[in-house]
């Protein structure tokens, strides 16, 4: 049951991948590209979130809690250069 | 004992993925950016912690310890998710102010005035004679 499960879930979050890139190629303004980019971050570790209960191994969690700090300080710098022109000032 | 378990981690599973799909759904569906930083920010995140609560459950009834890292994870994403959505709110804003872009159609119209006199605080110079201030230097 939970193969089942963990398969339609993959599923859905490779529709979700698919939904956010739209976004991020339609814009139409920069901060929908942010958005889309910073969700594409929260579905890239909803699914090594997955293939890490697939694989049986808590390796992935490394990698998804790394993913989780860079995609946040990337947004925030993405914003931050947008707003000032510059990341450190 | 371990059927049970397996139910409450499909259904944690479904969920999860459930909430992750609206999310990114309600991206592309919604109107203008203010409402498409919704679905992200409030439906992605919750359905996140929602995986990540099946994948604890999950490694307990498989391995029979507790481990932390999903929780760790989640506590990371519940604080961070809330301001970046504040930052890209805040260029939204600023991007309207210099005329960058203009404010689209939208179901809810368009946001509402910062409540007394004056702008958003994010518009407003530095704050001058504080002992951190750089703005004097």
């Amino acid at each position: 049951m939970i193969a089942i499960a963990l398969q339609i879930a993959a599923g859905c979050v490779a529709l979700a991948l698919l939904f956010n890139g739209w976004r991020l190629f339609k814009g139409p303004a920069i901060g929908d590209r942010i958005v889309a980019l910073d969700t594409m971050v929260i579905n890239a570790i909803a699914l090594i979130v997955l293939i890490g209960m697939v694989a049986g191994s808590d390796t992935y969690f490394e990698a998804a809690l790394l993913l989780a700090m860079v995609g946040f300080v990337s947004t925030i710098a993405y914003c931050k250069f947008i707003l000032r022109g510059d990341i450190v000032e | 004992m371990i059927g049970v378990i397996e139910i409450v981690v499909a259904a944690l599973i479904l969920l999860g993925a459930a909430f992750v799909l609206i999310g990114s759904w309600g991206l592309v569906r919604l109107p203008s950016t203010m409402e498409r930083l919704h679905g992200p920010t409030k439906a992605t995140t919750l359905g996140l912690g929602s995986l990540l609560l099946a994948s604890m459950l999950y490694f307990q009834s498989v391995r029979g310890v507790w481990t932390a890292h999903e929780l760790l994870i989640a506590f990371f994403l519940f604080i961070t998710a809330p301001i970046s959505a504040n930052m890209i709110a805040k260029v939204h804003l600023h991007r309207l102010r210099t005329g960058a872009i203009t404010e689209q159609e939208s179901l809810a119209g368009p946001p509402p005035r910062p409540g007394g006199e004056g702008d958003w605080a994010t518009f407003e110079a530095p704050k001058q004679n504080t002992q951190a201030s750089t703005a004097n230097t």
